[in-house]
This record gives C-alpha cells, sequence and structure tokens, in this order.
C-alpha cells in the first residue's frame, strides 16, 4: 500500500482514538488503560507474519520470541481486563 | 496457508479494526465495559486466524507453540495476581509488548531490505520506541512491586547522560534510515536497541512513586505508536490503526489522569530531574503524637453521627476490604451515617480502589468521588483513614516544592477527628511526611490494616 493512504488511515486513527475516550470517568481509567494495553498485543500478527517468513535461523529465534511476548500482551492483557471489570458487574446490577 | 485471498483479507482486518474501536468506546462507559473488552478480544482472535489463513508461512509449528507458551505465561499471570498488584501486571504486558513491536520491526529491516526510507523511519522508531517502553515498564514494575525505592532516583548529571543517550539513539536512527549494507544495519540495530534500553531506564528512574501510573499510561501510548509504526513497516493497516488508536486514546488518558492528580505532564516526565533532592522528605525527627487502642477508636465510630471513610493502598495490601465494609454496616446498623471518599488516585491507578471496593460488595452508592465528599467532610464527625497518607495530606497544598504539590486532596483535616489507621509512622508512596498525623485533633491506631479493623469491629459489637 502506499504511502499516503496508509497517512491518511494514520491521520484519520489519530482522530477515533481521540474521540473514542474523550468522555471517561476515573473509575473506568484503570480498565480503559489495561483493555487498550490488550489490544496492542495485536503486534502478535506482525509477530507471525515476520516469523512465518524469515529464512535464517536468528531469525527465527528472534521471531519465536516476538510472537510468545506478543501472546503474553494480548491474552493476559484480555483476561485481565476482563476479570477487573468482573468485579465492576455487581455494583453495575445495584444501580438499576 | 494461503487460502484467503487478499481482498477478504482485507475487508476482515478492517473488522477487527472496528472491534478495536467498539471495544475502546465500549470500555469508557460503566455499562458496556465488559462487553466492549469482549469484543476487543474478539477482534484480536479474529486478526490472528486471518494472519494464519491469509500468508503461506515457514515454520508454522513452531509458532503454534510460541503462542501455546506466551498463552500459558500470560493467562495464569492474568488470573492469579492479587488485584492489588495488578498494576504492575498491566505494566509488565505493555513492556512486552514493546519489546515484541522492536523485534518485529529489527527482523522486517534486516530480511527485507530496500522497503524506502519512510519505512526504514518508521522500523528505527519502532526498535527505539519499543525498547525505551520495554525497559522503562520493566523499571515501573521494580518500582510498584517496591523491588527498588520508589523515590525519584537522580544523580549528579542524570538530565546530561539522558540527554546524550537520546542524541545516540536518534543518530543511530539516522543511520538506520540512510540504509548500509546488511553487516551494517544489523550493528547500527543492535547499538540504538541497546541504547534505546538505557534511555528507557534512564526516562523512568526520576519518576517518583505517586507519578507511576501516569508513566504506565504513557508507556503504554508508546508501545501504541511503535505498534502503528510496525504496522507501517509491514504494510499492514490493522496494525497501523490498532496501534494509532491505542497511541492516540492513551495519550488522551495520560493526560486526563495527569489532571485527576493536578499534575502536569512535564512536571511528572522532569520535576524530579529540576527539583533536585526533595527537601520536605521525612526528616526523621521524633515529635508526640496521638495514638489510641482499638477501642478508643471504637468509641469515636460508635457515637458519631456521620463517618467519611478513605480507603488508600494500605487497605488493599492488607485484603482488609471485606473487614472494612463489615465495619461499616456495624456503623449503620447503629444509625451512623456512612460514606466512602474515593481519591481518583487511591490506590496505585486511577480508578483502582473502585475496583477494589467493587470486589468487596461495597454498594456503589455510597462510593464518593472527591468533589462530591469534600464538602461532606466538614459535616462529618469521624474522619477514618485506612492505609492512605498521601491522598489526604495537606503538603499537597501548603508545601511548594513537595512531589505532590497541586494535587488535589481529600481534605480529611475539616473533619471533627480523624482516625489514622497505619502500619507505621513511614511516609506514604510518594515518601512525604504528613502534618496531619502531628495534628491534635488525630488519633493514630498502628498495625495491619486488617488486624486493626477486625479489633475495631469486636470493640464495636461490645459498646
Amino acid at each position: 500500500m502506499d504511502g499516503i493512504t496508509l497517512l491518511t488511515i494514520f491521520v484519520l486513527s489519530v482522530f477515533i482514538g481521540f474521540e473514542v475516550v474523550s468522555k471517561v470517568s476515573t473509575t473506568l481509567h484503570t480498565p480503559l488503560m489495561s483493555g487498550a494495553n490488550a489490544i496492542h498485543g495485536v503486534i502478535l500478527v506482525g509477530a507471525i507474519v515476520v516469523t512465518g517468513r524469515t529464512t535464517s535461523g536468528l531469525g527465527l529465534v528472534m521471531g519465536l520470541l516476538a510472537v510468545v511476548l506478543a501472546t503474553v500482551n494480548m491474552v493476559g492483557g484480555f483476561v485481565v481486563t476482563d476479570r477487573m471489570l468482573e468485579m465492576f458487574k455487581g455494583r453495575q446490577g445495584g444501580r438499576r | 496457508m494461503n487460502v484467503l485471498p487478499a481482498q477478504l483479507t482485507a475487508l476482515a482486518y478492517l473488522v477487527a479494526a472496528v472491534c478495536f474501536i467498539l471495544a475502546l468506546k465500549g470500555l469508557s462507559s460503566p455499562a458496556s465495559a465488559r462487553r466492549g473488552n469482549l469484543i476487543g478480544a474478539g477482534g484480536a482472535v479474529l486478526a490472528v486466524l486471518v494472519a494464519f489463513l491469509s500468508e503461506s508461512l515457514q515454520h508454522l509449528g513452531p509458532i503454534l507453540v510460541a503462542i501455546a507458551i506466551g498463552s500459558a505465561l500470560g493467562v495464569p499471570a492474568a488470573r492469579r495476581v492479587a488485584m492489588t498488584q495488578m498494576p504492575q501486571l498491566v505494566a509488565l504486558f505493555n513492556g512486552v509488548g514493546g519489546g515484541a513491536a522492536a523485534l518485529v520491526a529489527a527482523l522486517e529491516l534486516t530480511e527485507r531490505h530496500g522497503n524506502g526510507a519512510a519505512a526504514a523511519a518508521a522500523g528505527g522508531f519502532t526498535v527505539l520506541v519499543g525498547a525505551v517502553s520495554f525497559s522503562g515498564s520493566c523499571v515501573t514494575f521494580a518500582k510498584l512491586q517496591e523491588l527498588m525505592t520508589t523515590r525519584p532516583v537522580t544523580f549528579p548529571g542524570g538530565p546530561v547522560v539522558f540527554g546524550g543517550a537520546l542524541l545516540a539513539a536518534l543518530a543511530l536512527a539516522v543511520g538506520i534510515v540512510v540504509q548500509p549494507a546488511g553487516g551494517v544495519l544489523v550493528l547500527l540495530l543492535v547499538a540504538l536497541a541497546l541504547v534505546a534500553l538505557f534511555v528507557g531506564v534512564l526516562f523512568v528512574l526520576p519518576v517518583g512513586g505517586a507519578d507511576v501510573p501516569i508513566v504506565i499510561s504513557l508507556l503504554n501510548a508508546f508501545t501504541g505508536l511503535t505498534v502503528a509504526a510496525s504496522g507501517y513497516v509491514l504494510g499492514n493497516t490493522l496494525l497501523l490503526v490498532a496501534g494509532t488508536l491505542v497511541g492516540a486514546s492513551g495519550t488522551i488518558l495520560t493526560r486526563l489522569m495527569a489532571a485527576a492528580m493536578g499534575r502536569s505532564l512535564t512536571s511528572t516526565l522532569f520535576g524530579a530531574f529540576k527539583a533536585g533532592t526533595g527537601a520536605v522528605a521525612g526528616t526523621g525527627e521524633e515529635r508526640p503524637v496521638r495514638s489510641g487502642s482499638a477501642e478508643d477508636v471504637a468509641i469515636l465510630l460508635g457515637y458519631a453521627r456521620k463517618v467519611v471513610i478513605v480507603p488508600g493502598y494500605g487497605l488493599a495490601v492488607a485484603q482488609a476490604q471485606h473487614t472494612l465494609r463489615e465495619l461499616a454496616e456495624l456503623l449503620e446498623a447503629r444509625g451512623v451515617e456512612v460514606l466512602y471518599g474515593i481519591h481518583p488516585v487511591a490506590g496505585r491507578m486511577p480508578g483502582h480502589m473502585n475496583v477494589l471496593l467493587a470486589e468487596a460488595n461495597v454498594p456503589y452508592e455510597v462510593l464518593k468521588e472527591m468533589e462530591e465528599v469534600n464538602p461532606e467532610l466538614k459535616t462529618a464527625d469521624v474522619a477514618l483513614v485506612v492505609g492512605a497518607n498521601d491522598v489526604v495530606n495537606p503538603a499537597a497544598k501548603s508545601t511548594p516544592g513537595a512531589p505532590i504539590y497541586g494535587m488535589p486532596i481529600l481534605e480529611v483535616g475539616e473533619a471533627q477527628q480523624v482516625v489514622f489507621l497505619k502500619r507505621s509512622m513511614r511516609p506514604g508512596f510518594a515518601g512525604i511526611e504528613n502534618e496531619l498525623l502531628y495534628d491534635p485533633k488525630t488519633m493514630l491506631l498502628f498495625g495491619d490494616a486488617k488486624a486493626s479493623l477486625t479489633a475495631v469491629v469486636s470493640a464495636v459489637k461490645t459498646l
């Protein structure tokens, strides 16, 4: 994909990122940070792709290390966020 | 496997990107937060499946094993971690994400030359910032886990070393952009990664304990940007969109957190460079305090009309949330009005205390945010501070130059009586002496928060 298209996507994404979290209560800062943290674990996709293409032994080691780290980030991130939010469940029920 | 046509791949990545946007949107509101997180997880799983289906991958077996290892490390850590230690776990997850992004970009740059200067620049950026995020997160982890001092760490010439290392890193990154031949490129990448790791450590060391949450959030945004940049290097739009979303929302979140703590971002990061040695740190002199027994505290509380409870990290560490709720219920049964005053940064992260109290089934209605509870404190008979210190420290208002100066606090000094349940006279996470402890209307009950509360509960029962 050419540079200008990627730049366009980048700039539009910046605005969406600003917009979606602009009104959030302090109560949710921690889960939101944790959830965003899990989302950047999608670097796993990149790790899989580069590892699958590599031809050198060192490249394979680096790639597999990246896959492990990215999986920890992504899987662990979503699980811990869910655990945090689970605790809000009863409270939300009581509120209604 | 190469079974998915390019168009379908692009469409599936678009769906995943939309999932991530909906996830962030959902996470911004209490009612939809949990569903939002699940949508995000769904998007991530879809993206990984598409990656497997759309590329003709070598080493499929080892990759699957690596994913299994990563899950085996991440899931139990996330499941078992005590809620009090969650901030450092998030820091660690963020750090490994940054490290992964740096590895991906380095690998892509060395194996596929000639992607153009822009891609090389993006790759250099990813290696630099990813490594900073990795080592910086490791230092924040060590600070939160109290493996090292939580005070700002400064040394003579620190800013100069930091500036020099940063310049060296930038020079190495420029070297990568001019695209030297293979061997030199590898050397430059390794050197850049090492210098960047060093920069990350220097970046976080001077940050004081109370400001660490802001730094975690900032490093989170950094990792987002590295993922976006590696998406550019790989020509993968999903990585670009997801990384940018996290980078942008993380920046906003960092600013919101800093605002909630009454700090500017620059003073958080570079305050220690300027302030030098914190002059207001604990002087260690002996001054009289009024300490009481559990019975004294029980009498104060049991015959009060209105009690405001201010919980802090000490409560969480002692796992005393449940005992605290029991005490509150006992008092309510006696006709005492009980409120909880929750400081935005009580605990170790914004919103951390709300999570901990929700875990103990404390009803939402009695949790009051700082703006709501400060007027209530003026009419309260007793303010009961359980394991909190920095968030009620009047030095934030009265002592310019204190590391927490300017942070809004819960004004417990306005209440008729103040009771502190504390382990010792040791200052709080920010390492600042609290004048309120020496106030004549303050009573201290020393001990582990859970043991103290249990003693107070049984004393209230016998009133």
